[in-house]
């Protein structure tokens, strides 16, 4: 999306090098809904076929950055110069952190998770197979990318067994180091009874030390233990192993950027786009879509040596599903939390925000030809970057 | 917004008690606001709660677990000990920061 975006603005005598360890980009809100019903073949495309023809592709994995060179070393030793460098290099699953996930016997067996495309097209299988039991669906812990893809998923799941007709045989719970399924006042007050709604048990202020393979058991640093027949788990998430590698991380390998610009703190000509910096916000698809509208005229801005001219507000807009044919939508930024109201036009909607609603789940679904089509090659959505207050009930009207 | 007054000190807060202005923290406010919870502040329970500040002026959020412990260098057992049941939260509200949250 951004050398697409670049490639528009950029005059000729720039050139444009994109590089990445394979050709495969990855719907990844895809990812949720292949347990359930989507072919894992449909959320893959070759990246190459979305580049500006202008873009040179380098398909190699980064092994070192070198800010002070502007240079970037390839995994097999050859070096690319740069006058400017964009980092885009996501946010990377770690089962490994959590003792028992990936080294456990019943990882991909009975350990499963959505994040990655061959987890979910394991856990399809899993759950084809799984009829009765008790169902763990946990988060590790924050942050990770979409956050509200494990409680979609606990809705999906629930909504699954029920069109099944053996709801009944199967208990499930969602497990989650906050203090709750939503940690947002509005948020929680309004779709606070949904869990409950659904008969979803909740097990919050679960802080995972380790799984215990042999007994089947979720085990928390306080003592507490879950006995599972299924765990879908979310594993804790850093970046890529080169950020870190690069002395460009903090502690979790994300790029501490200027949230405004996101322009690298310690590095002026780098800029960070998407799950790879530390903004405090979402790791999520919409806000690396707003941040990258916003991040053109600032990039322009900063090779002219002018003062940069857009804020990024940490605008995040985000479909959730909620089972049911269902689902809610939610638009929030660092300032403000998830409000009911309409989207995109005040009252009209059609979208309702916080609410559940068949229109939601519809341009939940919607999206994803929107995002092949209008996202990636750089088209703009009549949606602003920057968060509206218009259609929102501030908290005091409810 | 509303304000919580401890012992003569007034202090503004969320809807469930956190403090929303981090200047208006004191370690003797912790200290009291830590006796309604039934926790004697020492040293030892001051020291994560010191690093939660000062790691959360430069990146405007509250540190998880994780990183109390990669950053920090505390150990995440060792502050179940010392904050029963749940540290993150105890320990963010006792340091005058936000509670950790998810997006909604």
């Amino acid at each position: 999306m951004a050398a697409n975006h670049l490639a528009k603005a950029l005059d000729h005598d720039w050139s444009i090098t994109v590089v990445d360890r394979d050709v495969d980009h990855h719907y990844q809100p895809g990812y949720l809904f292949v347990p359930f019903w989507m072919d894992p073949d449909r959320v893959v495309k070759d990246r190459r076929d979305f580049l500006p023809g202008r873009a040179t592709f380098r398909q190699e994995a980064v092994r070192l950055v070198h800010p002070g060179r502007r240079q970037v070393e390839l995994a097999g030793g050859d070096l690319l110069d740069y006058d400017w460098l964009v980092i885009a290099s996501g946010s990377v699953p770690r089962p490994d952190l959590v003792s028992g996930m990936a080294d456990g016997s019943l990882w991909r067996d009975a350990v499963h998770e959505f994040y990655t495309h061959e987890g979910a097209t394991a856990l399809r299988d899993a759950l084809a197979r799984f009829d009765s039991g008790r169902l763990l669906v946990h988060v590790s812990e924050m942050p990770i990318k979409c956050p509200v893809a494990p409680l979609e998923f606990a809705f999906l799941a629930e909504d699954h067994y029920r069109r099944r007709r053996i709801r009944h045989q199967v208990d499930i719970t969602y497990v989650t180091p906050l203090d709750g399924a939503f940690t947002k006042p509005v948020a929680s007050a309004e779709l606070g009874g949904l869990l409950e709604d659904r008969s979803i048990r909740l097990a919050a202020d679960f802080a995972v030390e380790r799984i215990d393979n042999e007994r089947r058991r979720l085990v928390a640093y306080d003592g507490r233990e879950l006995p599972f027949d299924l765990l879908v788990t979310v594993p804790p998430h850093t970046g890529q192993q080169f950020v870190l590698d690069s002395g460009l991380g903090d502690d979790a390998g994300f790029v501490p950027v200027d949230r405004h610009t996101l322009r690298s703190l310690e590095h002026e000509r780098i800029f960070v786009l998407g799950d790879a910096s530390d903004i405090p916000t979402s790791k999520a698809g919409s806000v690396a879509h707003f941040a990258t509208e916003l991040f053109v005229d600032n990039f322009l801005a900063a090779v002219a040596g002018r003062p940069l001219p857009n804020s990024f507000d940490g605008h995040a807009n985000c479909f959730v599903e909620s089972g049911r044919g269902q689902a809610l939508l939610l638009d929030f930024n660092y300032d403000t939390q998830p409000l009911k109201g309409a989207f995109p036009v005040p009252v009209a909607g059609p979208m309702r925000l916080l609410t559940p609603s068949r229109v939601n789940h519809l341009g939940k679904l919607a999206f994803e030809q929107l995002y092949w089509k209008v996202l990636l090659p750089g088209h703009r959505l009549p949606v602003t970057a920057h968060l509206s207050m218009a259609g929102k009930k501030p908290p005091e009207e409810h | 917004m509303p304000t919580n007054t401890l012992n003569g000190r007034s202090f503004a807060v969320d809807e469930e008690g956190f403090l929303t202005d981090r200047d208006q923290w004191s370690e003797e406010l912790a200290t009291e606001l830590a006796a309604l919870i039934g926790i004697e502040l020492d040293e030892e329970h001051l020291a994560p709660l010191r690093f939660m500040r000062e790691d959360s002026s430069r990146t405007g959020v509250t540190p998880t677990l994780r990183r109390m412990q990669t950053v920090g260098g505390f150990d995440v057992r060792a502050l179940f000990g010392l904050y029963p049941g749940k540290p993150a939260k105890k320990m963010a509200w006792l340091a005058g920061l936000r509670k950790p949250v998810g997006c909604v």
